[in-house]
């Protein structure tokens, strides 16, 4: 317990001692942190759904709770539920054994809420496109209010697209 | 409880079944290709009676696959025993294409001869599972996607339909429950469906139900010239992008007869070992955060993403992906770089020198993770388990070592085994393979050859084939290959190491509460993406 501790003292608050290009995930924050608390409140709430990806985009994803992007000290987290989200969040082509399920997430977040389609997977079908198994882009399925290119996008673009959505909406 | 110190590689001799199989009249030789130690053609009929002499003398089941070439369908089978691979070949008529299973011999063939079945509607007789596995409503019981002769963008126009009948065995008795979760999970994460039948807390059956992400990658890999190709193999699975587009780049290059310059080799093993130790390093945090221990989640997130800040510095992405091209590499290195990249893993070194004891010796956490989710090496070798699942369960089997391709035939590679097969020892295999993997980037960084990093791929005008076999981070990684006179793809097989380890996640389930099984299930980490295709 103890070395423990002591391995904790030792790391110190990564969150603030951030090299140069890393500001821009606070001043980005901020500015998110400003929208969100004039159009949901104080919170952003997200439900993902990967909707056919190669899971390249949710590893950037779960980048976005580690020490140095902290996405929850802007008041955006992820919810299990869609009942409580705000804005639903999805990778990859829409397979076609996933068309229902996302169909029905969608359906299930109460408005207002919002659609991301993370990566170029999802905004335009990607390596993947159309075919017998892949409905394609998301927008083929379910509405969709913004879509962020990359493959996949660093954590830093997929705070900038859900800052970009807010501003615009 | 120490580290297994007698390297076990799986038993049998392939040579010897070759023998057997052509001394009963059962089999032909064929020409053998790179990379495998021997070629047999069959008659249909002995193809389970192959299988059943094969899991007599030991071998480990790896792969099967078809290959639509009208009027026959070709299906080939991996085998793999202490002195290599063995490649079995047969054709079937496509108007009656029945096949004898392997499964009674192998458990680790069900699922794949079942997606034969859904995919190129091969029948095999005696198989003990007759339900369809990659096959939800896309397509219709009586279409087949990889016969030539099905359309790339399928038959139908309408929405899916959810997938609400797949039969699920079901458990009766006094306070039984089933609990089925997914195709959407809790948290971040890829959609499959498992199926619980529980009493109280304790888990009686678990069943898989996957295939929620099948893209058509085979499908659509026809055609695809070899760059194209690598691009699709670097995104079968995202978080082993190397390690299939270096599968899939080596079959091209063993089926066109390429010598890839061996400063490309080293830097590409140079990417894989980059790849494993990304994510073992994201895995044990999972892990433990799965379990509530925070502290290990923080400190591994921390050491990922300062690595992955490396691969973008370094190689110019994060996750490495288009690193690879037939024939080389895409990307270089310098005595600069190469100075900075070996200070970053003696920092990297000591922190998990650090790190590995608090967390192997922090009894809350063991509490937790010892003798949860055990899978008995008896099991491990009945499914064939590769990778670092196996080898907690003393299935040794490592590519790099037993079957190396270079630069590993050059070096030193370390392999941890244990027999214990719990959570424990899956987060402990993954702590020394992260250490081994450190120093083969030293070893590899300070002998780097020097030469060109890419040379051309021509076609050669006749139809080739080959197999890609690579060791990455999941386990064995298989690309089957085969391309036309002018260079283009007729047929790509990516088999994802997952295939092996899916089925275990069932098997070490056994005994297992409800709540600890986001715990195992993490502790396996199977790919779903890897998998569905």
């Amino acid at each position: 317990m103890l070395r423990i501790f002591d391995r904790i003292r030792r790391t110190g608050r990564l969150t603030e001692a951030l090299p140069a290009a890393d500001r821009q995930v606070a001043e980005l924050g901020a500015d998110c942190q400003r929208e969100i608390a004039r159009k949901f409140g104080r919170s952003l709430a997200i439900r993902m759904v990967d909707a056919g990806s190669c899971n390249g985009c949710e590893l950037e994803m779960h980048a976005l709770n580690n020490s140095f992007y902290d996405i929850e000290r802007f008041g955006i987290h992820f919810v299990a539920s869609p009942r409580h989200a705000d804005l639903l969040l999805v990778t990859g082509v829409v397979s076609r054994h996933m068309e229902e399920a996302l169909k029905r997430t969608y359906v299930a977040i109460p408005q207002p809420k919002l659609v991301v389609a993370m990566g170029d997977c999802a905004g335009c079908g990607g390596e993947f496109g159309v075919s017998y198994a892949s409905c394609g882009a998301v927008a083929n399925v379910i509405p969709v209010d913004a879509v962020l290119p990359g493959c996949p996008p660093t954590p830093l673009q997929l705070l900038q697209g859900i800052l970009e959505l807010l501003q615009r909406s | 409880m120490s580290r297994v110190q007698q390297i076990e590689v799986t038993g049998g001799s392939v040579r010897e079944l070759a023998e057997q199989l052509i001394a009963a009249g059962l089999a032909s030789s064929l020409p053998v290709r790179a990379g495998i130690a021997v070629r047999l053609a069959l008659e249909p009929k002995h193809w389970g009676l192959a299988g059943e002499m094969a899991a007599r003398l030991g071998l480990r089941w790896s792969a099967v696959w078809g290959d639509h070439r009208p009027p026959q369908i070709r299906v080939l089978a991996l085998l793999f025993g202490r002195d290599g691979h063995l490649l079995l070949e047969t054709a079937l008529p496509e108007e009656s294409p029945d096949l004898t299973s392997q499964t009674p011999a192998f458990a680790a063939a069900d699922r794949p001869e079942r997606a034969l079945q859904d995919l190129f509607g091969v029948r095999f007789t005696a198989h003990p599972d007759p339900r369809r596995w990659l096959r939800h409503q896309a397509w219709e019981e009586n279409e087949y996607p990889l016969r030539r002769e099905f359309p790339r963008e399928g038959n139908r126009i309408a929405a899916t339909l959810p997938d609400c009948d797949y039969p699920f065995p079901a458990v009766a008795g006094e306070g039984v429950y089933e609990i089925p979760v997914g195709p959407v999970h809790a948290g971040i994460i890829e959609p499959g469906h498992f199926r619980f039948q529980a009493v109280g807390e304790t888990i009686l059956r678990m069943e898989e139900h996957l295939g929620y992400v099948h893209k058509g990658i085979e499908k659509i890999a026809e055609g695809r010239n070899l760059s194209q190709l690598a691009r699709l193999a670097g995104r079968v699975s995202g978080d082993s992008s190397v390690a299939h587009c270096w599968a899939a780049c080596q079959a091209a290059e063993r089926a066109l007869a390429i010598d890839v310059p061996p400063r490309a080799l080293a830097l590409r093993a140079v990417l894989a070992e980059r790849e494993r130790i990304a994510n073992h390093l994201g895995d044990i945090g999972a892990i433990c955060n799965d379990v509530g221990f925070a502290f290990a989640q923080v400190q591994m997130t921390r050491l990922r993403e300062l690595w992955q800040r490396q691969n973008l510095a370094q190689f110019g992405h994060r996750l490495l992906m288009d690193r690879l091209l037939p024939g080389g590499v895409a990307v270089d290195l310098n005595p600069q770089r190469i100075a900075v990249m070996l200070q970053e893993i003696a920092s990297a070194r000591r922190e998990i020198e650090e790190l590995l004891p608090l967390l192997l010796e922090y009894p809350s956490l063991q509490d937790r993770l010892r003798d949860t989710g055990v899978l008995p090496p008896e099991l491990a070798r009945r499914y064939g388990v590769t990778g670092y699942v196996g080898r907690a369960s003393n299935l040794q089997d490592d590519l790099r070592r037993d079957a190396p391709y270079p630069p590993y035939d050059r070096l030193q590679v370390e392999v941890p085994a244990y027999r214990e097969g719990d959570v424990a020892k899956r987060v402990r295999v993954r702590g020394e393979e992260i250490l081994a993997s450190l120093d083969l980037l030293n070893q590899l960084l300070e002998t780097l050859p020097a030469g060109e990093v890419q040379r051309d791929c021509p076609a050669t005008g006749t139809e080739v084939e080959g197999l890609g076999l690579i060791e990455g981070w999941r386990g064995e990684t298989l690309a089957y290959l085969r391309l036309d006179g002018s260079g283009k793809v007729l047929r790509y097989f990516p088999r994802d190491p997952s295939w092996l380890s899916w089925p275990a996640l069932e098997v070490l389930l056994k005994e297992v509460i409800v709540p600890d099984f986001p715990v195992c299930n993490k502790s396996v980490n199977g790919s779903y993406s890897g998998h569905d295709l």
